[in-house]
């Protein structure tokens, strides 16, 4: 057993917190969150440069080679920081299913791409039916020539408007169970019959609607096997959920060090707040909700990295990381009083986080039906 | 005991709830309830013409005395009105002027304050604001320092307010300041009565987390305010200040419109198909649903407690029976803007204006503007140490 | 990272597991139950010591096994999950036994270790008080000198096996001018010392395990006072020597959570198990969310304390969580029985042996016991996040 990050994590965690820090201040994740793109080109290229888009892909796609728990270290100081942008829907929801289930010929197209900066990607899964089973499938995929035709509306899907490919799960068979029948294709964004639009969220992070109308999208672009894809979207939600939990624990800690920075400045009746002894009790309560995410988190993230059979595991992390969010921030925004109920406050930013990622990738509910059913009720 | 209305109790009820069904369909597209809809360049129109309209009827201030504009109806009534406006989340009740500074100068104005004041805020014309708060007293509202200073007939107000509501609409403001700084805290304080177009008061909005305009920053830069506008004798003010704070505490509209958001959600979870199911099929749903039920009718008896209490002990209440029902009320409003957020499920977060947005998206901005309801007129921890103390004789700390 | 454990380590706890699983049958349990000691078993403490467990992580020259944290840790989970009775040993080698080790003299180590080590003297701690409970610094029992012996006056409660053990260690004022924390010593007390009063003080399921101890001139010879006069305070603090990471609360909630999902599979209400219901498949499920969690961070304190740190808010997280775990689940336990839930032990009609109506109150003292949750949280506060005193 080590429960200790290695030293080339540590200095991955240090030299993103201060890239962040300088290169994504909190003016600027305003600013993109009014902006159209959502994201900063030049900040996009300045993360290139550092290889992070690269960071989980192989030497021989121009990547770094490194391991999903280093993404996870990564990850953990986006959400620590806020980072608006693609980011996560390009490594998380593109590149680890491409580098899963992509023929050599895709991966020398794409992964070279992502890991340069040069492409942008999303995966498009959930629709109106608005949940992450494969019962929720309806965009059919219909093969005509060499090509399959594409019709559905996809919903809540990240960053699409700016994306250069989009991975669509479509339903290409109707078969005995709803897994059955899924098939994934790499779709390119520009393609004719593709309509998109940003659907105006709690935390402004530019989650689209997509209208695949007659999209015709060659058969070599399909990403893995015909009506056997379902596997592959199973494995790419362990993988993103794992991924949100980081960012999760990341947000929930700076949300914890801002409230406790708050308590022993903000003075109340000649003393700190933070000496008041129900303030103290909804803190250590914080602190608890933030630490116990963080080991959990790090145990599902690093079994998702060894490969292991995790299902149960990822569903409990992230059953408990929703809440744990949730509260860490609606008592921090308690603890600040009416000042971090502000927009100019940036406790808020972390508060519409921790709703938007409540819901995305499964909340507790369906967390814990999960649960259960690994528990063999 | 006995729950039952009287028939003219009933007869009112049903009076005002054909008014207000009627009038408000005028309301602005998109309507909710709250300051936060008042306060916006579309509600505020609104809530003047609901005022006036309500006036008109002669039930904006019935719990009054006749010569100031009302009939001196029993508190019972007061409830009966606030928990059917609250239930048609209509505006036109300002609570400062009618709710606040009304019944405070019923109690400590004199008789030419009374005059002056009391008939523009029954005919609905003039509309309040309070200035109490501080960048540096918040819970700890005696630490404030805003500086009034007497000079001949007047006094020259300087100081910062903040989170006041509704100053950017407001005609009048009651406000605190400090008329005798060697005095420590409470004492020293002085209560004034500021006419908002006064030389050197400035509005600077603040704005919520969801981008809503609520709150201001009031700046006064030698404001000159007359001596006749003092409320109570001079370094008096903060007795006055404490019966302000517990006359506008039943939660009865509070639950009336979280009554009707209940019934809308419960609605809409009937309609609505995902993948194939009803949503009130999910047992999840229908618990939550269930559990908001339960917590709604509980509010609904500490309302009419309170307003019992009221009726039998005067329009004062205990600080306790303040308190409980403020924090009930708003942390209701809480529970049930996160219940309905987590039943919408991925749609919960799209913001009104989008075609994906259930019940006008009022979850994701409500489950935003309720946490300023906890904060707003004393923040649930201060609610809670009245309860402790005033309630249960818990010694106090501070 | 890696949460592997080492193949040696896996081995340990199958062993363990066999041994306990031998051991700590139903039947075992019901005669414990039966004799009123539920948690507490000479005769087991005694077979743990022959297996070289007991006091597994001791240093080798004080009749340890010079185990590693982490092994120990393992050993505490598996007596957790089989729910063990440890009331025989828990404070000798806990708590007393680290302090003799750490500030005991060569003769007190030489006359007290042995008889824990071999799980034959049983120890209780003479700590609280009536006035002193979560500000134990205040407390009043009074140690004067006479001669060569100190005379003990004073009440202790809330003295868990004191009508079983056979010695205590106790705290009592030695300096009452001194500011509180530095007037107070610690003693070794011969539990059949002339003077020595237990009055049992039976709690909520009517079981006998607290009690009141009076002392009155209590002689104890100066010998049995642990490191300086006057220093007691500070003596009893090295009771964070041993494994902190209390890994038993989860996984003995672990092993009730499996007996809950056996039995929601297996029964039935108006003809559908209850297994099939949602919310009954939520709660359990939120309850394996929470075990899981509550077993991660006890690992971080193992793991901490393997490492030589001293998990100073970890710990007492730990055990803040894990206490209040308890309370959820058996109070879930008993919602989910329903009407049943209420029946106590001996009742044909109890499920699961009655033991989640039990467990529930049970659960409620361990919220208390070792420092309140309150105290818990000012811990956290105070020195995990550096606020100030209030």
């Amino acid at each position: 057993m080590n429960l200790d990050f290695t030293e080339e994590q540590e200095m991955l965690r240090t030299s993103a917190r201060d890239f962040l820090t300088t290169e994504c201040p909190k003016t600027l994740v305003r600013e993109l969150e009014e902006s159209e793109k959502g994201y900063s080109p030049e900040l996009w290229k300045k993360m290139a440069e550092l290889g992070w888009m690269g960071l989980v892909i192989p030497d021989k796609y121009d990547g770094m080679g490194m391991q999903f728990m280093d993404l996870a270290v990564l990850l953990e100081e986006m959400g620590r920081n806020i980072l608006p942008g693609p980011f996560f829907s390009t490594v998380v929801l593109g590149a680890l299913p491409i580098l899963s289930a992509g023929s050599e010929e895709q991966k020398k197209e794409i992964l070279p791409k992502i890991a340069g900066g040069k492409a942008i990607l999303t995966m498009a899964l959930t629709e109106p039916s608005a949940t992450y089973e494969a019962s929720g499938v309806h965009t059919k995929a219909v093969a005509r020539g060499n090509s399959f035709i594409l019709n559905g509306t996809k919903l809540f899907v990240e960053n699409a408007h700016i994306a250069d490919y989009i991975i669509c799960v479509t339903r290409t068979k109707d078969g005995a169970s709803p897994e059955e029948g899924i098939t994934l294709f790499l779709v390119d964004a520009k393609s004719p019959g593709i309509k998109c639009a940003v659907i105006p969220t709690i935390a402004l992070d530019k989650q689209c609607e997509v209208v695949f109308e007659n999209v015709s999208v060659p058969k070599k672009n399909m990403l893995g096997e015909l009506d056997k894809g379902w596997p592959l979207v199973a494995r790419t939600l362990e993988q993103a959920t794992m991924a949100k939990c980081a960012e999760m624990i990341g947000g929930a800690q700076a949300a914890l060090d801002m409230t406790v920075a708050y308590a022993k400045e903000r003075v109340q009746y000649g003393r700190p707040i933070g000496a008041f002894q129900a303030i103290q009790f909804y803190l250590s309560d914080m602190w608890m909700k933030v630490t116990m995410s963080k080991n959990i988190t790090y145990e599902a993230v690093w079994m998702v990295s060894e490969g292991l059979p995790c299902t149960e595991k990822v569903a409990i992390a992230k059953g408990w990381v929703n809440d744990a969010y949730k509260f860490v921030t609606e008592r921090g925004v308690q603890v600040h009083g009416a000042i971090g109920t502000t927009r100019d406050h940036d406790m808020g930013l972390y508060y519409r986080r921790a709703w938007a990622a409540d819901q995305t990738f499964g909340n507790t509910d369906f967390q814990r039906e999960v649960v259960a059913r690994q528990m063999g009720l | 005991m006995d729950f039952k209305l009287t028939p003219e109790q009933e007869a009112l009820k049903k009076e005002l709830d054909d008014f207000l069904r009627e009038e408000m369909k005028n309301a602005p597209p998109g309507w909710e309830a709250g300051m936060e809809a008042m306060f916006s360049d579309e509600g505020w129109p609104f809530h003047r013409y609901m005022a006036r309209r309500l006036s008109e009827k002669g039930w904006l201030v019935r719990p009054w005395p006749r010569e100031y504009g009302g009939v001196d109806a029993p508190m019972i009534e007061q409830v009966i009105f606030s928990e059917v406006m609250g239930y048609h989340r209509a505006p036109g009740r300002d609570i400062f002027g009618i709710g606040m500074i009304g019944p405070t100068l019923l109690v400590a104005g004199n008789e030419e304050q009374k005059k002056e004041h009391l008939p523009p805020i029954a005919r609905a014309e003039r509309f309040w604001c309070q200035g109490w708060s501080e960048p540096n007293a918040g819970s700890d509202l005696a630490s404030l320092t805003t500086r009034a200073v007497r000079d001949g007939d007047d006094y020259i107000i300087n100081g910062q307010k903040t989170w006041t509501s509704g100053a950017h609409f407001a005609d009048w403001s009651f406000i605190l300041a400090r008329t005798n700084p060697e005095e420590k805290r409470s004492r020293g304080i002085s209560f004034f009565l500021v006419d908002m177009k006064s030389p050197g008061v400035t509005v600077r909005p603040l704005l919520g987390m969801n981008g809503t305009h609520l709150f201001n920053e009031v700046y006064y830069d030698d404001v000159r305010v007359p001596a006749r506008n003092r409320v109570g004798e001079e370094n008096e003010g903060w007795a006055i200040t404490r019966a302000t704070m517990n006359f506008e505490r039943s939660s009865i509209e509070t639950v009336g419109v979280v009554k009707r958001e209940l019934e809308e959600l419960a609605a809409f979870c009937k309609e609505t198909k995902w993948n194939g199911k009803t949503l009130s099929q999910n047992p999840f749903v229908r618990h939550r649903l269930a559990q908001l039920a339960i917590e709604i009718d509980v509010g609904r008896a500490l309302a009419y407690r309170t307003a019992w209490l009221q009726e039998k002990g005067g329009l004062l209440l205990s600080a306790d029976a303040a308190s409980a029902a403020k924090v009930y009320g708003t942390e209701l409003a809480q529970r049930l803007a996160y219940t309905g957020y987590q039943i919408m499920g991925l749609y919960g977060q799209v913001k009104m204006g989008s075609k994906w947005a259930p019940l006008h998206g009022s979850y994701e901005s409500s489950s935003q503007l309720c946490m300023g309801m906890n904060l707003a007129g004393g923040s649930s921890e201060v609610q809670r140490n009245m309860i402790a103390w005033f309630g249960l004789g818990l010694p106090r700390t501070i | 990272m890696d949460f592997r454990f080492a193949e040696e380590e896996e081995r340990f706890r199958e062993e363990v597991r066999a041994f306990l699983k031998k051991e700590v049958t139903e039947e075992f349990l019901m005669g414990l139950e039966d004799r009123g000691e539920l948690d507490f078993s000479r005769e087991f403490t005694k077979k743990l010591a022959e297996k070289g467990w007991l006091a597994m992580a001791w240093p080798k020259e004080y009749g340890g096994g010079g185990a590693t944290m982490m092994e120990q840790l393992i050993f505490n989970e598996e007596i957790g999950y089989f729910q063990a009775p440890t009331g025989a040993h828990r404070q000798g080698i806990n708590l007393i036994g680290p302090t003799i080790i750490a500030h005991g003299t060569e003769e007190q180590k030489r006359r007290h270790l042995r008889g824990i080590t071999a799980g034959e003297v049983v120890w209780c701690q003479g700590f609280s008080e009536p006035n002193a409970g979560s500000d134990l610094a205040s407390l009043q029992c009074r140690a004067v000198e006479e001669g060569d012996d100190y005379l003990i006056t004073g009440q202790k409660v809330w003295t868990t096996n004191a009508h079983r053990a056979d010695w205590c260690h106790l705290l009592a004022r030695t300096d009452p001018e001194a500011p509180k924390h530095r007037g107070i010593s610690y003693f070794l007390v011969d539990m059949k010392s002339p003077g020595i009063t237990v009055r049992p003080l039976i709690n909520m399921v009517a079981a006998h395990d607290f009690n009141e101890v009076f002392l009155d001139n209590v002689r104890v010879p100066k010998e049995n006072m642990v490191g300086d006069k006057n220093q007691g305070w500070y003596v009893s603090q090295v009771t964070l020597a041993g494994e902190r990471s209390q890994i038993g609360l989860p996984s003995s909630c672990k092993r009730t959570l499996e007996g809950l999902v056996e039995y929601v599979k297996e029964t039935k209400r108006n003809g559908e198990p209850l297994a099939h219901n949602p919310i009954v498949r939520r709660k359990l499920a939120e309850m394996a969310v929470e075990i899981e969690v509550n077993r991660m961070i006890a690992y971080r304190v193992a793991w901490m304390q393997h490492k030589g740190l001293i998990p100073m808010v970890a710990a007492p997280a730990s055990k803040l969580f894990g206490s209040e775990l308890l309370q959820r689940l058996t109070g879930i336990g008993m919602e989910i029985m329903g009407l049943y839930g209420q029946l106590e032990l001996g009742s044909k009609w109890a499920p699961l042996r009655g033991a989640m109506a039990r467990m529930h109150m049970y659960s409620l003292g361990i919220a208390i016991a070792m420092g309140t949750n309150e105290i818990m949280r000012n811990i956290l506060a105070i020195r995990g996040l550096g606020l100030p005193r209030a």
